[in-house]
């Protein structure tokens, strides 16, 4: 086998791409053809930014999905003679027989294939940075709503602890909540029971001041939530191994690997304070007009107005700034990562491999620019994408 | 004004003092100070043996008292062995233990000592943050111009392809976190496979003599990131002063648009930059950290890392104390000035 140029490699990457060209582009298609009953999302279609940043985000999103179709190698499989080869270097004599027949982006230092390692770390990002930003976002909602429209001292209070989190250097709150010997004690297991209550209470305060007077559609609705959210929270925090577990190995249905759930809840940590900041300044700015008078002189409860009159009106700059926080939480997984804390060294995620590939950066770049490049477009794509959200949520 | 200035200095005083009691208790939970009395003894420590000797330290008595005696409010902690020798928080290693002072905090200028670099804590941060202070000079000195320039170009006629294009420009730097554009930096200009040696992918030679090759990629790798979030937002101000009525007059009276620019617009435009760039500052705190990790440019970022790595106790608290001090500074500047740039607004 001869070694492929740059020109083949490219075409090589570009066909195993396939799956997601294929589903990019019906979904282009279709969203543009019915982009005038979409409402915000088919208004993005009139945006070339917009489009361009949606179709960033989309590449890694169906990447994420069509992942095992795409990836060339296993992971985490080392094939001998193969360590830090240049690109588009064919399998050497050692690879078994039915495998693809080149490392198209090179060999990383231990002989893994760097493209197949990128690949699969969209799954990783796209997994936990959107799902981390949507909890920042009901810890900041459930927080901020209340602080903005009642002020006073627990305006104050909370206030106070936010701008407590955000004096904090963030790499500092990492190196000691990541530290396995902080692990051991158990504190970020009980920073999860906190912080992971907050989607259920705003699921149960959201149906219940809704659904207030209509007493058995507001029973069910609050129950179901109860159900399966309260079953769902304690499988989450219940951990063989930590200090919180009390759920019997029959009820505890899933465990999620402890590496995991530690970056996850920092990066919550860190996200939400700057959430609840911009959630009080827009209810200090909403609160003052008349619908809200409105809601209070026909005697609506407070968390009704809350959630059901502010809230509604606040989603423009809410939705843009969500795009925007899930491309700064890619940044800070990628931060944990380049820590080496947190994730297992062996995680494919593009933090911990461009960590791994920094060492031997000015020999052999490869393994660390290909998930350099990676983060970057999907940040780019998200930040592009709130750029065009704006422009046209502004346009009306 | 005054009583503005004496709230906020109040409030950032009891910010300060509750960060440093977080890291303070984070760092002295159990695990961390087992850990460090095996890495200060042997490795095969017995139960006992890192028992008696955290109680010979003081770090077993309650976090209050410990954190009181760190901050040099309460008498340093002293310990008597068997053999009635006494050795102490305030007694250094060839003083007798009736001359040493009660106090030693960092109220009292002792900021401990660091088990890693085996010296006073003190030294080493100021050491370092010198080093530090350097790569920030470079950085603001590049990465402020550039981003009002790139703003004020932007934002001088909003809409026109220049806009566009600039905007896109400074999206995509805040799409580039350091990590990514170190590392894309280093592969291109300082790397064999490329063939451009242009510079050094290391700083390390930056920290005796600074020169062009060692020092470039560095500074310019956290301007970067930060230049972008700057130029979004003195874009946003321009935009916003190139509608106002006195622009507007102005034009009408036949001024020429540079003119316009240089002399009226301008100067309004700057107002909210200002206060970004001085909130920008806890984030080059975080650039800086992995810059000079990355580059092995041993200044305050570095040290940071190298004292959380370890659980260096009194090194770590060191820098956290510097690094919450400059957010404070920063946020309090950015306030003050922004009053004072700004006659709209009064405080009482």
């Amino acid at each position: 086998m001869d070694p492929l140029s740059w020109g083949e490699i490219l075409v090589q990457i570009f066909i195993r791409f396939t799956p997601v060209w294929i589903a990019l582009l019906t979904l282009f298609v279709v969203s543009i053809f019915y982009k005038r009953k979409l409402g915000l999302y088919g208004k993005l279609f009139d945006s070339p930014i917009g489009m361009v940043g949606f179709a960033l985000v989309m590449f890694w999103v169906f990447t994420a999905i069509f992942a095992d179709l795409i990836m060339t190698h296993d992971p985490l499989f080392q094939v001998s003679g193969m360590k830090n080869k240049v690109p588009g270097t064919p399998m050497s004599s050692t690879a078994e027989e039915g495998m693809f027949t080149h490392y198209l982006l090179g060999g990383d230092n231990l002989a893994r294939d760097v493209f197949s390692r990128m690949v699969l770390g969209s799954r990783v990002v796209l997994l936990i940075a959107p799902l981390a930003t949507l909890f920042a976002f009901m810890v900041g909602i459930t927080l901020g709503l209340p602080a903005g429209y009642y002020g006073g001292t627990l305006d104050t209070v909370l206030s106070f602890l936010a701008n407590l989190v955000l004096a904090f250097p963030v790499i500092l709150l990492f190196y000691l909540l990541v530290t396995p010997e902080i692990v051991l004690t158990g504190l970020p297991t009980f920073m999860a029971m906190f912080l992971f209550v907050f989607p259920l209470v705003f699921l149960v305060i959201l149906f219940n001041s809704r659904y207030f007077t209509q007493t058995t559609k507001r029973n069910v609705l609050v129950a179901t939530v109860l159900i399966v959210g309260g079953s769902l929270y304690l499988s989450t925090i219940s951990q063989p191994g930590t200090p919180v577990n009390f759920l019997p190995p029959g009820l505890d249905m899933f465990n999620i690997e402890s590496g995991i759930l530690i970056v996850f809840v920092s990066v919550v940590f860190v996200n939400s304070p700057t959430v609840f900041r911009i959630v009080r300044g827009l209810v200090l700015d909403i609160k003052t007009r008349d619908y809200v008078a409105a809601g209070q002189t026909r005697g609506e409860g407070p968390w009704y107005i809350m959630l059901w009159e502010i809230l509604p009106n606040a989603r423009g700059p809410l939705i843009v700034d969500f795009c925007l926080r899930i491309g700064y939480t890619t940044i800070l997984l990628g931060t944990l990562g380049f820590f080496g804390l947190g994730l297992s060294s062996e995680s494919p995620d593009w933090g911990s491999t461009i960590n791994a590939g920094r060492r031997l950066l000015s020999v052999f770049p490869h393994p660390a620019i290909a998930p350099a490049l990676a983060l970057m477009s999907l940040v780019l794509g998200l930040n592009l994408l709130a750029d065009g959200l704006r422009e046209e949520s502004l346009k009306d | 004004m005054g009583r503005f200035i004496l709230r906020r200095l109040g409030v950032m005083l009891l910010t300060a003092l509750c960060l440093t009691f977080i890291v303070f208790w984070l760092t002295n939970l159990y695990p961390n100070l087992e850990k460090l009395a095996k890495t200060q003894g042997n490795f095969r420590m017995s139960d006992e043996a890192v028992t008696s000797f955290l109680t010979r330290e003081g770090y077993l008595q309650p976090l209050p008292v410990k954190y009181g005696q760190w901050l040099g409010v309460l008498p340093g902690h002293t310990f008597t062995d068997d053999e009635g020798k006494t050795t102490g928080k305030c007694i250094g290693r060839e003083m007798a233990p009736e001359d040493a002072p009660r106090f030693c905090g960092v109220l009292q200028g002792d900021w401990g000592a660091s088990t890693v670099f085996k010296d006073d804590a003190a030294n080493i941060i100021f050491k370092r943050l010198g080093l530090t202070g350097w790569l920030m000079l470079a950085v603001m000195c590049v990465m402020v111009p550039a981003a009002l320039i790139l703003g004020v170009l932007a934002g001088m006629r909003e809409g026109s392809r220049t806009d566009r294009t600039l905007s896109t420009v400074s999206i995509a730097s805040t799409a580039t976190p350091e990590y990514v554009s170190g590392v894309i930096f280093i592969a291109i200009f300082a790397s064999s496979a490329f063939g451009l040696k242009w510079f050094k992918g290391s700083a390390t030679s930056a920290m005796d003599d600074i020169t062009w090759a060692n020092f470039t990629l560095p500074v310019v790798t956290i301007a970067l990131y930060g230049m972008g979030y700057i130029a979004r937002m003195t874009r946003a101000s321009m935009t916003e002063v190139m509608t106002a009525q006195y622009i507007r007059t102005a034009r009408l009276k036949g001024v020429s648009f540079p003119n316009i620019v240089m002399k009226h617009a301008l100067r309004n435009a700057l107002i909210a930059p200002f206060t970004v760039i001085m909130l920008q500052f806890p984030w080059l705190l975080n650039g800086v950290v992995i810059v000079e990790t990355l580059f092995n440019y041993k200044g305050f970022g570095w040290v940071l890392v190298q004292a959380a790595g370890n659980n260096d106790i009194d090194l770590l608290l060191g820098c956290s104390v510097v690094a919450v001090f400059v957010v404070l500074v920063t946020q309090l500047i950015s306030d003050i000035g922004y009053v004072f740039l700004n006659p709209r607004i009064r405080i009482a």
